[in-house]
């Protein structure tokens, strides 16, 4: 007894001094657990790119189907809240017109304007939003995937100030309630966290595609590393005339449109 | 000093327990706000900030804005500010704990607010802004406390204050600057991309700050039993005259510049603000009264003999605060949302707990400013005697 109490005590100490240095100080053999922490050992199945980038094939997506929303949003427990306020989607479809608003013209056919056009968050290379975040809760990986780390987000909302794509959504609420099915596969959020497409890098560490990508029955979205020649992706843009939202901007995205 | 505050009259214990009934309402509501969460605002998906940080960005201003009699008092030893200086001081102090009380209930999770401190991130630009805030506090706080506590004792200030108050200066044009990043340097918000945001801050706040200073030494007279004197009011409203014309021309500048080029990034925020956009014009009304408040407190201010009067100087100072406080703890904030990322227009209106928590806020710095403008006129009146 008197020895687990003593152990519970040291422990608790230790937590305590933890808990308050900051990650800058920490020795690199305690760096966070994606950095690949001591004892961590990757899936063998894991797939691995210098940068994980999507292709969308614009000529390929039907305006009738919503496979890869509902695959997406049901494997990461996507909160459906069923009003325009509280919405969060990780992937959302909408009118060409509105994710290319400057490729609009008054003689572009209206077929065209209103045609499907999906969007998700682009990884950007140079990502607005891990710059704004005052607690590194948003952070990209080196393999370019923009990722978040709800339990330490704040719910500053920055990083939405800073996203020029409205890639990101808030829990302005508990979002359990409003979650169809509970995946217990993937975390759910808390309300007053932010969240946003992580390209299912969880679905990446076990050896799997993105679920979009799997559920897309047309072959539409492409998926793979934009830094390897002979890639998916970079066969599906070869030649192609290729659009990215809004690269004035100079953030970077890896989401690419072909048309 | 302290106990200085715990004596006063019926009308001072009156004003604190009307404070108290406000700061208790907003506190009922914040607890709501933490048990539903933000949803119990109006922000929504496409306007993510409202009422709380457009308060907090208002309120910087005015805690910038002591500056503007500590510069003239310490910097050109103008000996009129000597008797309201103090005051100026407590404002900031009273303005920047109601900046960070707004940035506090505008988060999702303030149970995590210190995660700032444990994983700092110096790329971010509210890292920086919780470091100006806190150490504007602290210096206000510390110079204000040191120079009064001297003043009783019949002792000139210590040494070691002056290096701070030199210091302090130069600090409240950074809180501002600093607040006006948060804005002006992200990507697709148009509206706020603009090198001339920090300045205009500056503008605004060295407008509406001496305006609310001088209302607050016309109440002082009136209920507080403590005369400012004519002289530092006649400084202040010639400040005043200036902030707010540079701040007009620089409102201006926005337009030419929007409007000229013609980019639609640039104009739809502003068309949204004066003229409404595709049929939503809920802020229309508001902007023009603060634009014809703004107007008509120029022509007050300018006029000698309409600034000279008192009466007429008042009127001009609530014109000042009210048309900069629609403008900026109104306007500013939720036009960097309209329109969307994705273009679509969805208007804000504030729900009646977010207004509650609000009005809570303000009441609770008007609980701090008035204890702190207790003890300061009880000093004086002390040493006076």
């Amino acid at each position: 007894m008197h020895s687990s109490r003593r152990d519970f005590l040291k422990l608790t100490g230790i937590a305590l001094i933890g808990a308050a240095v900051p990650d800058a100080l920490l020795p690199a053999g305690l760096a966070p657990a994606w950095a690949g922490a001591p004892g961590f050992r990757p899936d063998v199945r894991a797939l691995k790119a210098a940068r994980w980038g999507m292709v969308i094939d614009l000529a390929k997506c039907r305006p009738d189907c919503t496979d890869c929303i509902a695959a997406c949003h049901a494997a990461h427990n996507v909160p459906a809240f069923g009003n325009p306020k509280d919405e969060i989607a990780w992937i959302r479809r909408e009118t060409f017109g509105r994710i290319f608003p400057a490729q609009v013209h008054r003689h572009l056919e209206p077929r065209r304007q209103a045609g499907p056009v999906i969007a998700l968050c682009n990884h950007c290379a140079n990502p607005p939003c891990v710059r704004v975040c005052p607690t590194g809760a948003t952070f990209r990986r080196p393999d370019g995937i923009v990722m978040m780390d709800y339990h330490r987000c704040i719910g500053c909302r920055f990083c939405i100030a800073a996203c020029p794509y409205g890639a990101r959504g808030m829990n302005y609420r508990d979002p359990r309630p409003f979650i169809r099915r509970i995946d217990p596969g993937f975390p759910t959020r808390t309300r007053g966290v932010v969240e946003k497409c992580n390209f299912c890098v969880e679905r990446l560490a076990v050896g799997k595609p993105p679920a979009c990508v799997a559920a897309c029955p047309y072959g539409a979205l492409t998926f793979g590393d934009l830094e390897a020649p002979d890639s998916a992706v970079r066969r599906a843009i070869a030649g192609r005339t290729v659009l990215r939202r809004k690269p004035e901007l100079g953030t970077e995205p890896q989401v690419y449109y072909t048309l | 000093m302290l106990e200085k505050a715990l004596h006063g009259n019926h009308r001072y214990w009156g004003w604190l327990a009307f404070l108290a009934v406000v700061v208790g309402a907003g506190a009922f509501f914040y607890l709501r706000q933490l048990d539903y969460g933000l949803g119990i605002t109006g922000m929504s998906r496409d306007v993510t900030w409202g009422l709380y940080i457009a308060q907090f960005t208002f309120l910087v201003g005015i805690a910038a804005s002591a500056v503007m009699v500590v510069l003239p008092y310490y910097l050109h030893d103008y000996k009129a500010f000597g008797r309201i200086t103090i005051l100026g001081e407590f404002l900031a102090v009273a303005a920047v704990v109601m900046c960070v009380t707004f940035i506090v209930i505008d988060l999702g999770r303030p149970e995590r607010a210190f995660n700032v401190l444990l994983h700092p991130a110096p790329r971010s630009i509210l890292f920086w802004d919780m470091v100006v805030l806190t150490g504007y506090l602290v210096l206000n706080l510390v110079i204000g406390w040191t120079v009064l506590e001297n003043e009783r004792n019949g002792k000139a200030p210590p040494a070691w204050v002056k290096p701070l108050i030199l210091l302090s200066i130069p600090w409240a044009i950074s809180i501002h600057t600093v607040t006006a990043f948060i804005y002006a340097g992200l990507p697709g918000r148009d509206f706020w991309l603009t090198a001339i945001m920090a300045p205009r801050f500056l503008a605004s706040a060295f407008a509406s700050g001496p305006a609310l200073l001088v209302l607050l030494c016309l109440v002082l007279r009136r209920w507080g039993g403590f005369d400012a004197g004519r002289e530092p009011l006649q400084a202040l409203a010639r400040i005043i005259a200036y902030a707010l014309a540079a701040s007009l021309f620089f409102v201006l500048m926005e337009l030419f510049t929007a409007f000229y080029s013609g980019i639609p990034g640039h104009t739809e925020p502003f068309r949204y603000l004066y003229a409404g956009l595709d049929g939503h014009t809920r802020l229309v009304p508001w902007m023009w009264t603060s634009a014809v408040l703004a107007v008509l407190a120029l022509v007050l201010l300018i006029v000698p003999a309409l600034r000279r009067n008192e009466a007429w100087l008042a009127l001009a100072c609530l014109a000042v605060f009210a048309s900069l406080w629609i403008e900026k703890g109104l306007g500013l904030v939720v036009t960097g949302f309209i329109p969307s990322p994705l273009g679509q227009i969805t208007e804000y209106t504030p729900t009646g707990p977010e207004v509650a928590i609000t009005l809570g806020v303000w009441a609770l710095g008007f609980v701090i400013l008035t204890a702190l403008y207790r003890i300061a006129l009880g000093v004086r009146k002390e040493t006076e005697a």
